[in-house]
């Protein structure tokens, strides 16, 4: 990271601490995530079942010291299958977001710093690619090759680029007018090497927090497709699946549907919170605005 | 203004175009067409060429192109290959239920948000104002299908209340079919109402700290009269972009809540296209989708014109 960056991250640190006020949004969502993170980690060594064990002797159990959360209609365990499909949803998270800062950036920066001529078409363009939702764009995936998990994240990440260059188009805007860029545009810089040098370091906390937010919609997404069958397929655990599993016996175990409902909104909520919390934290100016 | 109304509709209209290039090219000229994806991947080459000369689809792209799009603006989407029905008045028939669904859900986002919202910004330094922030947060992190399931939970397998899902036309009576949109409606209009409760919020607060409010306080009215008269107008301008922008979500979110309610609206029709893999009847309703998407975007764009006095005198 640059100086300049380096300089605007301590000036928004004292600024908050100085205010002296509790960032709760940022406690709570680095818990939250923590909560699943931790999850996910521990799934690898230990779940108190093996999660694909079918179990016709003891299916739609309610709670016990056995099984904690109980078990699902084959009988298997239900708290370790979100353990197991923790690492579905951080999978996807981190593969969609990632594809989409990937391609998502650059693209942005290329706007923002194009001259008029050429930049305008593009923000247009990217307009167009915006009515996309990445939903819609999962399910048309999912109709030509076929529902998977690989499918379904990397639709999840084409529809979220434009999002990411929109942001980073409006941040390099803002680079742009500044003096340094001006000083470095007339000691004969190359825009490449002020795009790499000046723009990236300086948007880069906008793009960490777009990147947070962004994670909560892949998640969202990711247990919508799984729900309607184009995600995840069975019997790889994952949350959305859960769901749609637990829908069908919802008159007789209305519980079922409340563990993988309950781990989708505490996941969603601890990565919307956590972006909530990096921009108060990397933004004093936002933080202001918002509150 | 009127030159800036026309601009707008060109821009829509090239749009428009672009969009149904690109639908169309992915569901053509992607690998896998139509007729290949209908065989399966055992059939011989000479039975995919077959059905494609069957289907027209060993006709030059751009000659496929003019034939799908031309009859668009009519209603014509083309004949499914795998039903052989009509694809033009399934559409239809689907948009109608599709549109009561999202309607009620765009009135139940509303209904939630300005109070909430409102309320949250005047009292924003007190317990009360964080506890309504909290719970937009909690709020927007429940899908709604989600919120669907639990709604049907309670009021539909606990209490009774309501029919856990289907869908009676309002012919039919408007006792059966507002109690059967209800929970749908709910399900998608709490989230979005979480959601838009928070731009509320923020645009109010903003509103307040406005010059020209403080002008409108120091020609003496009352800080009431200054909201009504003056903020509410420049408060509205943002919240019907993030309505327009949230039209998006609440389609999507139509497709998805219609899977957990059983209603026979586009979303169905768009899901039981993509398990029969009948491309083109998921070409239609994507392009559907894609349209009503733009179509909102541009009545916000001139909304946007006509409430912001500025925008209006920049032409």
């Amino acid at each position: 990271m640059s100086a300049a960056a380096d300089a605007i991250d301590l000036g928004a640190l004292r600024e908050g601490e100085r205010r002296g006020r509790v960032n709760w949004p940022l406690r709570i969502g680095v818990i939250l995530v923590g909560l699943v993170v931790v999850m996910a980690a521990v799934s690898f060594v230990w779940t108190p079942w093996d999660p694909y064990f079918v179990d016709g002797s003891n299916r739609l159990a309610g709670p016990s010291p056995s099984h904690w959360m109980g078990t699902d209609r084959f009988g298997r365990d239900i708290l370790s299958r979100l353990m197991v499909g923790a690492r579905t949803t951080l999978y996807v998270g981190v593969v969609a977001v990632g594809l989409a800062a990937a391609i998502g950036t650059p693209f942005g920066i290329v706007m923002g710093m194009a001259p008029r001529r050429l930049g305008t078409p593009l923000v247009r363009l990217n307009d167009l690619l915006l009515a996309f939702p990445a939903l819609l764009l999962a399910i048309m995936f999912g109709a030509v090759f076929g529902a998977s998990t690989t499918t379904a994240m990397i639709a999840i990440g084409l529809g979220t680029v434009p999002v990411f260059a929109r942001i980073a188009r409006s941040g390099t805007l803002q680079v742009m007018s500044t003096e340094y860029v001006l000083a470095a545009r007339s000691a004969g810089r190359s825009a490449p090497a002020i795009a790499v040098r000046h723009v990236l370091p300086n948007i880069s906390s906008l793009l960490l927090v777009q990147a947070s937010v962004s994670f909560a919609i892949a998640v969202l997404a990711e247990a919508a497709l799984s729900f309607l069958g184009f995600g995840t397929q069975p019997p790889t655990p994952s949350w959305g699946f859960m769901l749609n599993d637990a829908y069908t016996v919802l008159q007789v175990m209305p519980l079922q549907s409340l563990w993988p409902g309950l781990a989708i909104a505490i996941a969603v909520l601890g990565f919307n919170l956590l972006g909530d919390g990096l921009r108060d934290r990397l933004d004093p100016r936002l933080a202001e605005h918002r509150s | 203004m009127a030159l800036q109304l026309l601009v707008r509709t060109a821009t829509l209209v090239v749009t428009l175009v672009l969009a149904s290039l690109m639908v169309f090219g992915f569901m053509t000229v992607l690998p896998g067409s139509a007729a290949r994806v209908q065989l399966g991947v055992n059939a011989t080459e000479e039975s995919v060429a077959q059905l494609e000369a069957e289907f027209g689809l060993d006709r030059p792209l751009p000659e496929q192109y003019w034939d799908w799009v031309s009859g668009l603006p009519e209603g014509d989407f083309g004949t499914s290959y795998v039903t052989k029905a009509t694809i033009g008045p399934q559409i239809v028939d689907r948009m109608l239920v599709t549109l009561w669904l999202v309607g009620a859900g765009m009135v139940v986002a509303l209904v939630i948000a300005v109070p909430v919202g409102t309320m949250a910004a005047v009292r924003h330094r007190t317990s009360s104002g964080t506890v309504l922030t909290a719970l937009s947060q909690v709020g927007i992190a429940i899908p709604s299908f989600l919120a669907g399931i639990l709604l049907v939970s309670v009021f539909s397998v606990w209490l009774g209340w309501f029919p856990p899902g289907g869908w009676t036309p309002p012919s039919r009576g408007l006792g059966e079919f507002l109690g059967g949109l209800a929970l749908p409606a709910l399900a998608l209009g709490l989230v979005q109402g979480s959601v838009l409760s928070r731009y509320v919020r923020s645009t109010v607060l903003n509103t307040q700290r406005e010059d020209f409010m403080r002008t409108a306080r120091s020609k003496g009215l009352l800080p009431r009269q200054a909201m009504v008269r003056h903020g509410l107008r420049n408060a509205a301008i943002p919240v019907v972009t993030v309505l327009g922008i949230q039209m998006s979500t609440l389609l999507v979110g139509a497709v998805v809540v219609e899977k957990v309610f059983v209603i026979p609206g586009l979303g169905s029709l768009l899901l039981d296209g993509v398990a029969n893999r009948d491309l083109l009847l998921v070409q239609g309703v994507v392009m559907v989708l894609v349209v009503a998407i733009l179509a909102v975007n541009w009545v916000v764009d001139v909304l946007y014109t006509i409430l912001d006095p500025r925008l209006r005198a920049a032409t």
